[in-house]
């Protein structure tokens, strides 16, 4: 039962959710420390933004992606002709689309853990000469070691767990777009039950056995502190 | 010579206040920041730090233009190499105390740290990490910190303020005799007279931003409370007629006290009220 199965959806959604975590955190450091210490009057407008995928249906965010980056498309033609990029039904649609959408994942633990630390523990930095990102790697990130354990546990967790997005934007074309979320539904619609068993259950396996170290990890650190 | 001329509009809970200060000090002086909280003693401090932009003005540091509005100067905290200790200490809570001190230290310097670890008593807890120390030892380790970076200026801002009242007395020594040892020009936020009294050499009394009074404490405070009186806060009790006199009992400082008054005064006071009472302090018995 095992060898027959195509293991490349699985394959494939651990290489999306890994690639889509890694760009986040890129992206979710600075963003994050940035709404943590702004007092912009866009603050609002971007913590709504960051926000929005945990409300949107994700078929929504799937259809205005497909709509923005078709080849007929303004932008997405201009993607195509000015750098031969492609992120219709492409594995690098899924990322955009992935790191879109669990972007609140990311940034929601890493600001809100930041906004706990004393300003004062910035302000001692700044008056012992450390530059604001000196100060975000050598202070602030050591000090919510969980939350960025959080945050990158979140991500993969809800990249592994997409389905609308993924369907919308990357359609199911085997090895390329052809994550295990949909390979489920694949199997199942063909009532082909035992192969769609098996991918249910070792996403089911998998997403525990992260969640509990994660969890067993925190607890730890708290004894420890 | 340090010299401060500053303005800011400050938006408090009482509503809006400007806080003005020109002032100039010797350096190697220790300089007290005094009055009620509100006063703007810590936005003073924080201007001088960089941590606060003032509206307008100068501040000069021996020579050194940190911040001119005219000019457009404003010196980033960063720059300004000032040893400051923070009401609540911020020690880095991921850094052993030897790693606070050579968190401060630019260029490494074993030694200093070292020394700074020997002077402050914290050598044998180098290794511990901030939470697990009491709070006399994180006041301890967030100067010798200050100290670690040579800073130019020393600002404290509530230092002791945490503290119970023997290891204050304890640590004013101890802060005293560090001071004198670096040479350093220091600045002092306290609300606390006797603190004051004991640590400075020159005090801006401030109060709703203002400045209220400038000068050596005994000048200051002397002068102020009429030399050799005291001046006690108090609340009435009770008021009663005792034979052909009207006695009053009074709380001052945790002692119930009962004082004679004359007919007017009598009149005048009220069972509730707070009163100021004064008496001569001339050849008391000292305990």
């Amino acid at each position: 039962m095992w060898t027959e199965l195509d293991w490349a959806p699985l394959w494939l959604t651990f290489r999306l959710a890994g690639i889509t975590t890694l760009i986040l955190l890129l992206i979710g450091v600075p963003l994050a420390a940035w709404l943590a210490a702004t007092q912009s009057r866009f603050k609002p407008v971007a913590e709504t933004l960051v926000s929005m995928p945990l409300v949107l249906p994700p078929s929504v965010l799937g259809f205005y992606l497909l709509l923005a980056f078709s080849p007929n498309s303004a932008l997405g033609g201009w993607l195509l002709a000015t750098f031969d990029l492609r992120l219709v039904f492409t594995f690098e649609g899924l990322v955009l689309g992935s790191v879109l959408f669990s972007l609140p994942f990311m940034v929601h633990p890493l600001q809100s853990a930041l906004s706990a630390l004393p300003h004062s523990l910035s302000e001692a930095a700044y008056t012992l000469g450390r530059s604001r990102s000196n100060t975000l790697f050598t202070v602030l990130l050591p000090n919510i070691k969980g939350a960025l354990l959080a945050g990158i546990v979140l991500s993969f967790a809800h990249t592994v767990g997409e389905f609308g997005v993924v369907l919308m934007i990357g359609g199911n074309i085997p090895g390329v777009t052809k994550v295990a979320s949909i390979a489920i539904y694949d199997e199942v619609e063909s009532l082909n039950y035992a192969a769609a068993n098996l991918y249910a259950g070792v996403l089911f396996v998998l997403s525990f056995v992260i969640l509990l170290a994660v969890y067993l990890f925190n607890r730890r650190a708290l004894r420890a502190a | 010579m340090i010299e401060i001329n500053v303005e800011k509009r400050l938006d408090g809970a009482a509503g809006s206040q400007l806080l003005r200060v020109d002032s100039r000090w010797d350096s190697g002086q220790r300089v007290a920041l005094f009055g009620a909280s509100g006063a703007g003693k810590t936005t003073l401090l924080r201007m001088l730090a960089g941590l606060v932009r003032p509206d307008a003005g100068r501040i000069v540091v021996d020579g050194e233009l940190w911040f001119d509005s005219r000019k457009g100067v404003c010196l980033p905290a960063q720059a300004r190499r000032v040893g400051m200790v923070f009401q609540d200490y911020a020690l880095f809570p991921h850094l052993s105390v030897r790693g606070n001190l050579e968190f401060a230290q630019a260029r490494k310097d074993p030694q200093r740290v070292d020394e700074l670890l020997a002077l402050t008593g914290l050598a044998a807890l180098a290794t511990r990490k901030p939470a697990t120390l009491s709070g006399g030892q994180q006041q301890r380790v967030a100067l010798a910190r200050a100290l670690a970076a040579e800073p130019r200026l020393l600002l404290l801002d509530e230092p002791l303020s945490a503290l119970d009242p023997d290891l204050r007395e304890q640590l004013q020594g101890e802060l005293l005799a560090l001071q004198q040892r670096f040479a350093l020009s220091t600045v002092l936020v306290s609300h606390d007279l006797a603190e004051v009294f004991r640590l400075a050499q020159h005090v801006l009394r401030l109060e709703a931003g203002q400045v209220i009074g400038e000068g050596a404490p005994a000048e200051l405070f002397l002068a102020q409370s009429g030399g050799g009186r005291f001046h006690l806060a108090a609340q009435v009790l009770a008021i009663r007629r005792v034979d052909v006199v009207e006695m009053a009992s009074l709380l001052v400082g945790g002692q119930i006290v009962d004082v004679v008054l004359d007919e007017g005064e009598a009149a005048r006071l009220r069972v509730g009220a707070s009163v100021t009472i004064a008496a001569k302090g001339f050849s008391p018995l000292i305990l």
